[in-house]
């Protein structure tokens, strides 16, 4: 408060007479301006190709247009009913009229698709009286019943009625692993049918081990490109970086022509006689495979950061501790080791997201026990059963779980501590 | 400033030429390999050579449903004419995706003139839907895996001691549970009857757990000749052309298994929004599902046509000797103890079942 009186008071002028503060204001301004202007194709870029996505994937998840939309009437007919019988004569009769103007448009289909989600059998009920209803008269209720008997299942009318509303819940719910009764209870599914909760949890292991292995794998080799002479780091450097720089379908297919039961590893292996050709080892389209094959593909990104700060850390400060009377173990343990965690940290989180996500590599050589949550996910957005708003769902809890994962590895280790490379 | 002009003319020449072409072509989906080379010769070639236009093919099909519906939600259908399961189309034509097709309107009659609506296979064609063939999904196996001869029916598939090895079967509910219960003692002509109930389904789900460790998926219709050939699996199921082709073409050592072979067929859809070509969809359409084509695509590939007056012009493969006729799964012998796939089970059921049928396999 006191400086800007002071401002009031006596102004500093700049060279053309305008107060300095006013001339600094301006300067920066346009200084933000330019600055603004730079980034803003990158802005208006992953505004266009990452933000508004995900933002209507998250809205497909959970909208809910059909009955609404292509039975209005009947919508609007239901609200009135208290779903304990059989409904009065005004809802079959807006249903008739609704079926009418969807069979002339062509849209009833789609009303009936999203009921028969929930009750096999209703979409071609729903068919067969839309395709009769013109040639009726009122009273309708007995016309119905008459037609199907079906028509008189109260959980028809209750799901009916739940599905009235444009934003539903069921997509998540069945995402998990629940359902969600036409009366709007809540409970697990039938056991034959749950499999997303139980591809989330393998999804999250396996991705955990393999993280856990490229650890193994990636220590050592960086220790190793970090102490050596240039020329041989050099060597092995380019050793690791090379897969890097194939094609990653190229590397997914070798792995299949060395795995699979008449490949290379099992082919020799019946050849020195230490497996007979009946007992042929089942290394790929299983779990193993895709263990070994995301190992293999994601090493890299652990051997990089790994090495980038184990080359920054001082040789002496070894020498120092086991010259202090450190076992080597203990030097490098409380030396040694504390100093790679930036390295480590960043490693782990890089392959350990990169994995979670992970498709081509599960699909290619996972079999049915090795595939990843992202394989369902693909599963739902193609072929006949194309469930787009449930791939949308799955989609978005990966996504919040990625999100979980950052935040807790910001809490334990701190992302502004990790070091890349 | 003579070059510009240069330029900018022949800039427009090329845009004037490129808006003629655009005109003159047809996008058309399906299925890829050996299946879209039959139609490439039988259907595409002599069309382009009579009428001129060009026809880019797409092998999209596998995805054809959730594509049609993404074209048409988003108002910018880019595909003409699309190669579609019958089951499919049903559900797309129910939902408003396809254009509802006059059959004798829209179609050739046959050479006698029998409207086409008479002469298509019965209950083959659909409202939105122009069948091309009937196609086999069969059990195969490899000879060389059982020199003592291999499995004859269905329930030696199922028999893991006396036919033991991998079997390699599609990654789909349909069909598979048909077998299932089949093999399980179940009459064929019950078998869509026992599905629709829950008891049925966990039947034909415990009939399979018997022998899900001995099983192998596939997804593209490339992969079972491609998996007996490896010997990643001794019995597969297959679309029978595709074992035909292996057979011929490449000399393996394949054999089918006519014991409950699924009978389906397959055809031409046109997506909603592309009324300014229409003219020329139906065009080809008429061309393309003319008695003469359907029989020709026949000497390509073994699937049977599905007009009922193309079966007596069925003739080699390709020009060389080989009869097509006891390749086909329309042949009398083929068809002793085939089983109709039955579309309106799937198209109510096939939700339910898929996500069950995905968890089953996962689990």
């Amino acid at each position: 408060m006191a400086s800007t009186d002071g401002a009031i008071k006596e102004p500093i002028l700049a060279a053309d007479g305008t107060p300095l503060k006013q001339a600094l204001r301006r300067s920066q301004a346009r200084e933000r301006r330019a600055a603004f202007l730079l980034v803003a194709p990158l802005l208006l870029f992953i505004l266009i190709v990452f933000a508004v996505p995900i933002a209507s994937m998250i809205w497909r998840s959970v909208y809910n247009p059909e009955v609404r939309n292509f039975l209005p009437q009947t919508a609007a007919a239901l609200q009135e009913w208290d779903g304990e019988d059989v409904p009065p004569e005004p809802v079959f009769q807006a249903m008739a009229a609704d079926m009418i103007v969807g069979v002339e448009k062509r849209t009833i289909g789609r009303a009936a698709a999203r009921i028969n989600r929930e009750i096999p059998g209703a979409r071609s009920r729903m068919m067969r009286t839309a395709r009769e209803v013109d040639e009726w008269s009122a009273p309708y209720r007995e016309k119905f019943l008459e037609a199907d008997e079906r028509w008189s299942d109260l959980d028809f009318w209750r799901l009916l009625k739940r599905e009235t509303r444009l934003v539903t819940p069921a997509y998540y719910l069945l995402a998990l692993d629940y359902e969600y009764t036409a009366d709007g209870e809540i409970r697990p599914r039938p056991e034959v049918y749950r499999i997303y909760k139980a591809l989330f949890w393998r999804t999250a292991w396996m991705s955990m081990l393999i993280t856990g292995i490229c650890i193994l794998l990636a220590y050592p080799i960086s220790y190793l490109m970090a102490t050596q002479p240039a020329r041989v780091a050099n060597l092995l450097l380019i050793l690791v970086l090379l897969p890097f720089w194939t094609s990653l379908l190229v590397r997914t297919s070798a792995w299949i022509v060395l795995l699979q039961q008449q490949g290379v590893i099992n082919e020799l292996l019946v050849a020195l006689d230490i497996i007979d050709s009946r007992g042929r080892l089942r290394m790929i389209y299983n779990r193993t495979g895709t263990i070994i094959a995301m190992t293999h593909i994601l090493l890299p990104f652990m051997v990089l950061p790994l090495y980038s700060v184990m080359k920054t850390i001082p040789p002496s400060y070894l020498r120092a501790a086991k010259s202090l009377g450190a076992h080597p173990f203990r030097a490098w343990w409380r030396v040694y080791f504390p100093l790679t965690i930036p390295g480590l940290a960043a490693g782990c989180i890089l392959v350990f997201i990169l994995a979670i996500g992970y498709y081509i590599t599960p699909a290619l050589v996972g079999g049915d026990s090795g595939i990843f949550i992202s394989n369902l996910i693909a599963q739902n957005m193609q072929g006949s059963s194309a469930q787009l708003k449930l791939a949308a769902a799955l989609a978005t809890i990966l996504l919040v779980a990625v999100l979980v994962v950052y935040w807790v590895f910001n809490k334990l280790v701190g992302v502004d501590k990790l070091k890349f490379g | 400033m003579k070059r510009v002009l240069i330029l900018t003319g022949s800039v427009a020449a090329i845009a004037l030429g490129g808006a003629v072409a655009q005109d003159q072509q047809l996008t058309i989906v399906s299925w890829g390999g050996a299946y879209s080379n039959s139609q490439i010769k039988a259907y595409h070639e002599p069309y382009t050579e009579k009428t001129g236009v060009k026809i880019v093919n797409e092998d999209k099909s596998a995805n054809a449903l959730a594509g049609i519906r993404a074209q048409v939600e988003a108002d910018n259908v880019t595909w003409d004419i699309v190669d579609m399961l019958q089951a499919d189309a049903q559900r797309a034509c129910d939902e408003g995706l396809l254009e509802i097709i006059d059959h004798d309107e829209w179609l050739a009659p046959a050479p006698d003139g029998t409207p086409a609506s008479e002469d298509f296979i019965e209950g083959q064609l659909g409202d939105c839907y122009v069948p091309q063939i009937l196609y086999a999904t069969m059990f195969a196996y490899n000879t060389e895996a059982f020199p003592d001869g291999g499995p004859q029916t269905i329930g030696d598939i199922w028999d893991v001691e006396k036919f033991p090895g991998t079997r390699a079967l599609q990654q789909i509910p349909q069909k598979n549970l048909e077998w299932a219960l089949i093999a399980d003692g179940v009459p064929d002509e019950e078998v869509y009857e026992v599905l629709a109930t829950p008891e049925g389904q966990d039947r034909a789900f415990a009939k399979l757990d018997e022998i899900k460790d001995h099983v192998i998926w596939w997804s593209e219709g490339a992969q079972p000749p491609q998996m007996l050939a490896d010997k990643e699996a001794v019995i597969a199921t297959a679309y029978n052309g595709r074992i035909f082709n292996a057979q011929v073409n490449e000399d393996q050592p394949f054999e089918i298994i006519w014991d409950r072979q699924m009978l389906e067929s397959d055809g031409w859809v046109v997506p909603v929004g592309n009324e300014d070509k229409m003219e020329l969809i139906r065009d080809y359409l008429y061309f393309a599902t003319d008695t003469q084509r359907l029989a020709d695509q026949a000497k390509y590939i073994s699937y049977g046509p599905a007009r009922a007056s193309s079966a007596p012009l069925v003739g080699t493969f390709e020009d060389t000797d080989i009869d097509m006729k006891p390749h086909m799964p329309t042949n009398p012998e083929n068809l002793e103890t085939a089983v109709t796939f039955d579309v309106q089970f799937w198209t109510d059921y096939g939700d339910a079942l898929e996500e069950r049928f995905n968890a089953w396999v996962a689990g």
